[in-house]
């Protein structure tokens, strides 16, 4: 079958596209997106988060025809240009990625969550990230990248000097 | 396999009667994964995401709720915390916040697991089940009435579930799950309960320890008993630390667990004392507080 639909504000059309088949094949073997990766196909992982119609969730659980005339935005549609969300540069900065294969997943629900909470506390991040794993642990490195991210934003919606990284990192 | 796109319950009724062994998707939260791991290939899959009924709740003049099938859990948390206090604290324990954007209390009765989450909240709710289909129209099917076996539910082959009616909350009410983690967790066991102080009587849910979620009769009558004859729903006494012991044990007793890889039959015999236990304790206490706020 063929579906039609908005990915990162482009209006993107995948054909032969097998009826049982989920979003996040689409996206990565279809239509040249694959930066949402494949790790567990069962909701497990986070590492396919993106969102669809506004809401992060996992590409794997979605059926492709499901998203025929809706509006997904990916990892790639993160970015403005050549210039990174301050999500994307605060995981940079706090050294948070390692094999980075867990990387654009969190990426995605951390852009949420701070979208919905501007200042969330520990308590907070940990819950929206629950559902991200991370096989090299790097947790530490991910809640610095987080509260990182956090205060840039607040950082540049009150005009203030940028926070720089090495107050977050620890050692 | 085809993939059929109904606009309208109409058409999706259409859809099951002509394919009753399609498989309705939704969140796909299960669905998904058993096509991703080729478990299963259905003839067809019915979308439901672009039916606007099934994604709607209203509060009727009786305070009835009728939650859509396809509501997500995360707005069954965000907007009916107040009138579904126990289901919205068994939504809170679904997978992880991307699985509460997308899973559904209709996908979880549907797939009918012993260990669906929302399971045990519903049974203490008391709720009705309406399904449909195109031949013979709507009908309710009590929840009690629900559940027949593993993943084995009362819908027929050509039935959808449009809704699930669902009482609001008259009293306290609890949920909890033991698992390895916070998140991403099928439960080893879980217990839901409701006081009913109008009805003067109490409802239980028992998750993932029987073939199917089942209500814990004994344990409800035990406690209901107690109640009126000491005449603690007036008083808002003291419950007795013997008969919250008691309780624990009676919904022990109810169930009918398995060694499995999550946990064995008697770990899972005791957790459930100890849930059953303490969810009665919050539930009173909360109605006690709840009494001397009213004073």
């Amino acid at each position: 079958m063929k579906i039609t639909f908005d990915v990162n504000g482009r209006r993107t059309e995948a054909d032969d596209v097998w009826e049982g088949e989920s979003l996040l094949y689409v996206l990565r073997e279809r239509v040249g997106l694959p930066g949402s990766k494949n790790a567990c196909e069962q909701g497990e992982c986070g590492s396919c988060t993106i969102y669809l119609d506004g809401d992060p969730v996992c590409a794997c659980l979605v059926a492709a025809g499901q998203v025929q005339g809706r509006e997904v935005r990916t990892v790639e549609g993160l970015a403005d240009g050549d210039t990174l969300d301050p999500v994307q540069q605060a995981f940079v900065d706090a050294g948070a990625v390692q094999c980075g294969f867990c990387t654009p997943g969190l990426l995605v629900q951390t852009h949420d969550l701070l979208e919905r909470q501007a200042q969330p506390g520990d308590a907070e991040i940990r819950e929206a990230l629950s559902g991200n794993l991370c096989r090299c642990t790097g947790y530490e490195k991910i809640m610095d990248a987080v509260r990182l991210a956090a205060a840039r934003k607040a950082e540049a919606a009150s005009n203030r000097v940028p926070v720089r990284p090495e107050r977050f990192t620890g050692s | 396999m085809e993939f059929l796109r109904p606009a309208t319950w109409d058409e999706a009724l259409a859809a099951k009667a002509e394919y009753p062994t399609a498989v309705p998707i939704a969140g796909g939260t299960d669905v998904m994964v058993e096509l991703n791991f080729d478990r299963h290939r259905p003839v067809a899959l019915i979308d439901l995401n672009r039916i606007p009924e099934l994604h709607d709740w209203e509060t009727g003049a009786d305070g009835v709720v009728r939650l859509g099938a396809s509501v997500p859990y995360a707005r069954i948390i965000g907007h009916l915390s107040d009138r579904l206090p126990g289901l919205s604290l068994a939504a809170r324990t679904v997978g992880s916040p991307q699985i509460r954007n997308r899973g559904s209390v209709g996908g979880n009765l549907g797939a009918a697991s012993p260990a669906g989450d929302s399971h045990p909240a519903l049974l203490a709710s008391g709720c009705l089940v309406e399904a449909a289909s195109a031949d013979r129209g709507p009908r309710m099917i009590p929840i009690d009435e629900f559940f027949l076996g593993v993943k084995r539910n009362a819908l027929e082959p050509d039935e959808l579930i449009l809704a699930v009616h669902i009482p609001s909350a008259t009293g306290p009410q609890q949920f909890a799950k033991i698992g390895t983690r916070n998140a991403m967790v099928i439960a080893v066991c879980s217990f839901g309960m409701a006081l009913h102080p109008e009805a003067g009587s109490v409802r239980t849910g028992i998750g993932s320890a029987a073939p199917t979620p089942r209500r814990a009769g004994a344990a409800e009558e035990f406690i209901a008993a107690e109640l009126a004859d000491t005449g603690m729903w007036a008083s808002r006494g003291e419950l007795a630390a013997a008969t919250a012991k008691r309780f624990g044990e009676l919904v022990a007793e109810a169930a009918s667990p398995i060694d499995d890889v999550r946990g064995s039959a008697a770990y899972r015999r005791h957790a459930l004392s100890v849930l059953a236990r303490r969810t009665l304790t919050w539930t009173w206490d909360e109605y006690r507080a709840a009494g001397r706020a009213a004073a």
